[in-house]
Formats: structure tokens, sequence, C-alpha cells
């Protein structure tokens, strides 16, 4: 398992009036290297819970000394980022994981489209370093309510000039996903970061136009959604874990001192997957074929469907 | 503990490499049990006893500077032993960043590094060694970074790209192969350069593997050993020289089979290189001859009881068709049951 590492918080600062920055720096020793498209998982205890949101690191990774993350406060909160607005002052300890890539830039692109959508626009800020030290071909396609969720647009537009094209939705101004994707050269490989449905629109546009899978890349950061408080009993060790509704059932596997292997926390990479035996499960991830679900649920995001008790092989 | 290398020996024409008995005592025996077959042996890299091949991410012994006058040997012959593709600079300074802070915190007696921002400076007693460079900037090293520092470990290095759920061989330094080309294996991913392993496929062993690698994280490591036979303490056994080494299989017989044939065994070790999300393959290689190995009879009586009951397609994969009877029958002294019957 990879153990968190301690930070000292060395700054906030508040970048839109929902979006704050925080700068991490070390306890004791270096931080660990990362890669362009990193991300952490933040330990926050809320309440009695402790919960684990994944927020993408977007500082250069050239220069380790710090980590930065920005957090948007959600409006239906499960408490992470209301704590992260509400309580972190500089000079609070945090736990953070290890970083960990799951949205790296690919090295045979010919070209990278880059799409943020609002707080998605965060590992974008670690691509950016990269791409202009190899000397790579890339523009970037950002939608966001102006004076609102507009993080960074400043130094964006002083840095990136004409590879930058901006979308206010205040304006009036549209992404136009078919027409933009259909006008890509061969080659080009494209990145979305943002809401649910600006990635859905990415992924179904790039399908329609029969580009490759491999070369749409996405990255989901939301929490995960709420659901009916449910009992998951735990086979071998016996136990019974009780999940709240707005706690996951990974959430509460760990609050019981069970430590499941994860990545993501948000159904995509597999690591944290277990066997059920019994019980009716909401599979809510992007991850299981659909053979895989009759045996095998990915605890961060899904739960026992309508309250349903689940048999975990734990 | 400090290690003290021995003078140069050959890997090559007069083969003077032995062992000393410290190294003997450490040698990674790779075989848990009487049998062997594939299966997914990655097991995270986390350090054991000290004084051991175990106890530190590249291992440093006796055969140093031995080993390094083998890979100038090799490199002069055929430069294109190192090979980095464009998109790989970042993981070959990555590399180079990794070995140089490990090998200088770990054998601070023979290596040392001091940084002040990107200016480096890198000292190599052994080598007589001092390069002053800055980080990043490969004109003020004397060749490419991952020539650089490599020609100054002990072991091959694989950089693999990880892109489309595979990775790539896209880069190394390799000079001690057993049988395979970093040239012939340049560009193919992972699925592709395992193809001709023999029933592994079937096992399901490479879609495991290959799945848990792509999941290593920075700073924890993986590690394995593999193994196989080679004639002669012979480094470069590539598809390159096949011409030079192929032919020594049938040189193998009764009475010169346990000073002749050596057991193999590759190290390999896995750590996620941070800034490009490479991933390094190391593979650090150590050679010891049949007597050898013999002083410890309960490995003689184990690698006899493998070689035994190896499945044919194993042991031609591994290239040991031709001598297995020879080493079979002289291990079996050492096996108790067969002395018996």
């Amino acid at each position: 398992m990879n153990s968190p590492i301690e930070v000292r918080v060395a700054a906030v600062t508040q970048i839109t009036p929902v979006i704050r920055e925080f700068t991490f720096e070390p306890v004791r020793g270096a931080l660990p290297g990362f890669s362009s498209g990193s991300h952490v998982v933040v330990h926050m205890p809320v309440g009695e819970r402790s919960v684990r949101n994944a927020y993408s690191l977007l500082s250069n990774p050239a220069q380790t000394q710090h980590y930065r993350i920005a957090v948007r406060l959600q409006d239906e909160s499960r408490g992470g980022s209301r704590y992260m607005h509400e309580q972190v002052k500089a000079g609070d300890l945090l736990q953070v994981s290890p970083p960990a890539n799951l949205f790296a830039p690919n090295s045979q692109a010919r070209h990278h489209l880059l799409i943020a959508g609002g707080i998605g626009i965060t590992p974008f800020l670690s691509y950016l370093p990269e791409l202009q030290a190899r000397d790579a071909s890339y523009s970037l396609h950002y939608a966001f309510r102006g004076g609102f969720t507009d993080a960074y647009l400043d130094s964006l537009r002083e840095n990136l000039g004409t590879q930058l094209q901006t979308y206010d939705s205040i304006q009036g101004q549209v992404l136009d996903l078919a027409t933009l994707l259909a006008s890509q050269a061969l080659g080009t490989h494209v990145y979305v970061c943002g809401p649910q449905r600006l990635i859905d629109g990415v992924r179904v546009h790039a399908e329609q136009l029969g580009w490759p899978e491999i070369r749409v890349h996405w990255e989901v950061f939301a929490a995960p959604e709420p659901g009916h408080p449910f009992v998951a009993n735990l086979a071998r060790s016996g136990l019974t874990v009780e999940v709240a509704s707005d706690s996951s059932l990974l959430e509460a596997l760990e609050q019981a001192g069970v430590e499941i292997p994860n990545l993501c926390r948000g159904g995509v990479c597999g690591q944290c997957a277990v066997a059920y035996l019994d019980g009716a499960v909401e599979h809510r991830d992007a991850y299981l074929s659909a053979t895989e679900r009759s045996n095998t649920v990915m605890p961060c995001v899904s739960r026992g469907l309508c309250g349903s008790a689940l048999l975990l092989d734990l | 503990m400090s290690v003290i290398f021995k003078p140069l020996e050959s890997y090559r024409d007069d083969f003077t490499y032995h062992n000393s008995a410290q190294a003997i005592s450490r040698f990674p025996f790779p075989f848990p049990e009487d049998n062997y077959m594939y299966s997914v042996n990655i097991e995270p890299a986390t350090p054991r006893e000290p004084g051991s091949v175990f106890s530190h991410w590249f291992d440093i012994d006796e055969h140093y500077l031995s080993e390094m006058a083998e890979r100038s040997i090799v490199l002069e012959r055929d430069p294109e032993r190192c090979l980095v593709m464009p998109h790989m600079a970042t993981a070959a300074w990555d590399t180079l960043e990794m070995l140089m802070t490990h090998m200088a915190a770990d054998y601070p007696e023979h290596f040392s590094l001091s940084r002040e921002g990107e200016r480096w400076t890198w000292i190599n007693r052994p080598l007589g060694i001092e390069q002053a460079f800055t980080f990043g900037d490969a004109d003020t090293l004397p060749c490419e970074p991952l020539e650089y520092i490599t020609r100054q470990t002990q072991g091959d290095f694989a950089l693999l790209d990880q892109r489309d759920g595979n990775l790539f061989m896209d880069a190394g330094m390799v000079t001690c192969p057993a049988d395979w080309s970093i040239k012939f294996d340049a560009g193919m991913s992972f699925t592709q350069w395992h193809a001709p392993v023999p029933m592994a496929h079937q096992m399901g062993v490479f879609e495991r593997a290959l799945k848990y690698l792509l999941n290593i994280q920075v700073d924890h490591p993986v590690r394995r050993l593999n193994w196989t036979l080679t004639v002669n303490p012979r480094m470069d056994t590539s598809s390159e020289t096949y011409h030079e080494w192929g032919q020594e299989r049938a040189l193998v017989n009764a009475e010169n089979v346990a000073s002749m044939v050596h057991l193999r065994v590759e190290l390999q070790f896995m750590p996620r290189l941070p800034r490009s999300n490479a991933l390094l393959f190391g593979i650090r290689t150590y050679l010891i001859s049949l007597e050898e190995l013999a002083t410890n009879p309960a490995w003689a009586c184990r690698l006899h009881r493998v070689l035994r009951d190896l499945p044919d397609a194993i042991a031609d994969y591994k290239g040991m068709t031709l001598y297995r009877q020879f080493v079979v029958d002289w291990l079996s002294q050492y096996d108790p049951e067969v002395v018996v019957a």
C-alpha cells in the first residue's frame, strides 16, 4: 500500500469565488517527483469520517519543492471541498497520497488537443510546461463561467496566445465539439477533463467520427455520488460495515480499518475492484465488463442497489 | 559494509571471471521450490537484509570494475547498444537522477552527488570520474545522459514508454542480454517482445504482469528474478553476437560441465520514473559456475531437480537443450534421493 505523505499547507489563494488554490510543502525530506497529468489523493477528516478526494497537481513537474492543487467548492459537497474551503489554513498539516498518473500525455501524438471545462483546467496546467519544453503541437480549449469558474485565465492568455480558445457561457459562447473534433488532423490525441457531460460529449463525437479509443483520453474527478445507505458484510473477516448515504463503500471500509489498493477513487482505474458473493449492486464505474459485474464491485463509486446489503469477499 | 572491488577480470576470450566466497554467499538463487514454472513472480521491492543483493535499489558488487570495462568493450564494437528515441529524453534524465541519487546515498564511499539547483557535480571514485554538469542540458556531459550514467552502473536498463495501455521499449542500454537485442526489440510493446515465450501466454502470465507494471507508482518499485543457463561467464549473449557464443553450447561435455556452465540470474527491478512517467526496467545479471554453486549443496540438489523436470519447451526456449543432460548428470551427485537410488 502507498503510505500517505505528510505535507504542510504553505499557502492558500482564492482564485475565483468558488476555486481555491493550495500549496503544499514537505514536512520532512523531499516530495516525490511527478509527471504531467498526475494527481494526489487528499485525506480530509470531516467530522467522524475521513473523506478522500483526488486532485490534479497543477504545478510544473520540473519543480517538486511544492505541490499545488485547486479545489472547486461543490454545491452538493459531501464535505470534502467544503472542508478544504472553510477549514484548511496556511500552516495546517494534511496527509496526501504519493502522486499517481492516469492521464498522461501520449508521446506519439502529432497534436495534443486539450479540452477543459471549469476546474477541469487543473491537469492541463501541468501539461503545458512539458508540451512547451518538448516543442509539441497543442491547443487548449477552455470552457467556463466568466468570473466564476475561469481559474488561471489571465496567465493562460498571456502564456498561450493563439493556442488558447476560450468559451464563456455567461457571454453565450458555446464550445462546438462536433466541429472542433471534425477539424482535427490525423494523429491528434484529445484529452478532456471537466463535467461529465463535457466528457461524454467528447467521447460520443470522437466515436461517431471514427477516432480510435486510444486517441481519446479523459479524466473524471467528480466525488462519488451519494445514494441509499446500506450495509456491507465482510465474509472472511466477519466485519459489518455501515455505509452512510454520503459516504462511499471504499471510504466506509477504510474507516473500518480495511485498506484496499486504490488510485483514482472515481471508478476508472480498476485498482480497488472487490469480489462480492451476495447482494444487488448499483454499478457506477467505467471499468468493469458486464461479465465482471456479476461478481465484482468497484467500492470507490458503486453501492448496494436501493439499500441492498452486500456480502464482500474480504 | 563497504564493497571491495576485484581487479579486472574478463567476460570473454580467456574468461577469468570468478566469484569470491562472499559473492557466492549473496548469489540470488532463484528457485523457491524443486520445480519451475512461469508465474507472475513480481513482488514489492522492499529492502531486504543488509549486504544482500536486495538491500539497495541498484546493487554494486565486487565485479563492478570488470563489468564496466566489459560494457566499454561492447559499446566500442557496437555503439548502438545504447539507444534513446527522441521522446525518451526526459526519461533518460529521470534515470540519470535516480541512479546518481541512489548510488550516492547507498555507497557514499564510492560515489557522491552535490546539487545546487541545476548545477550538479558527480564523483565516481572507483572509475576516477569527477563531472560537473547542468541537469537537463546534454551538451554539458561527455555523452548522452542515459549512456553516461549506465556506463557507470552494473546491469542492463530498458526504458519503457507507457501509453495505449501498454509499455514500449523506446530506450535502453543493453550490453549483457540473455539472447535478445535492444535494436531488434526497439519500439516494440511489452506484448510484442514477449511473443516468443512458450506456455506463459496460455497461462495469462503476461496479461496479469502488464496490468501490474502499468500501475507501479512513484517510490514503490517492484522486482522479480529470472534465470537461464549460459556457457562460460559471458555477459554479452546478445542476438548480435550469436555467432560468437552460440556454438559454445556444443563444447560442453561431462569433464568441463562444472566449470563451463553457469547459472545466469537476472534481478529485474522496476521503478516508476517520476518526471516522465516511463517505467525503468533494470536487469542486473549475476553469473555463477556450477562448481561455485555446488559449494552450497542444497542449491545444487534443488537445481538438479528443477533442470531434470523442466518442460522441454522451456528448456528449448532458454537454449539449453544441447547440454542439459550433462548438467543434470553432474548435479545428480548432490541429490540424496538419486544417490540412494
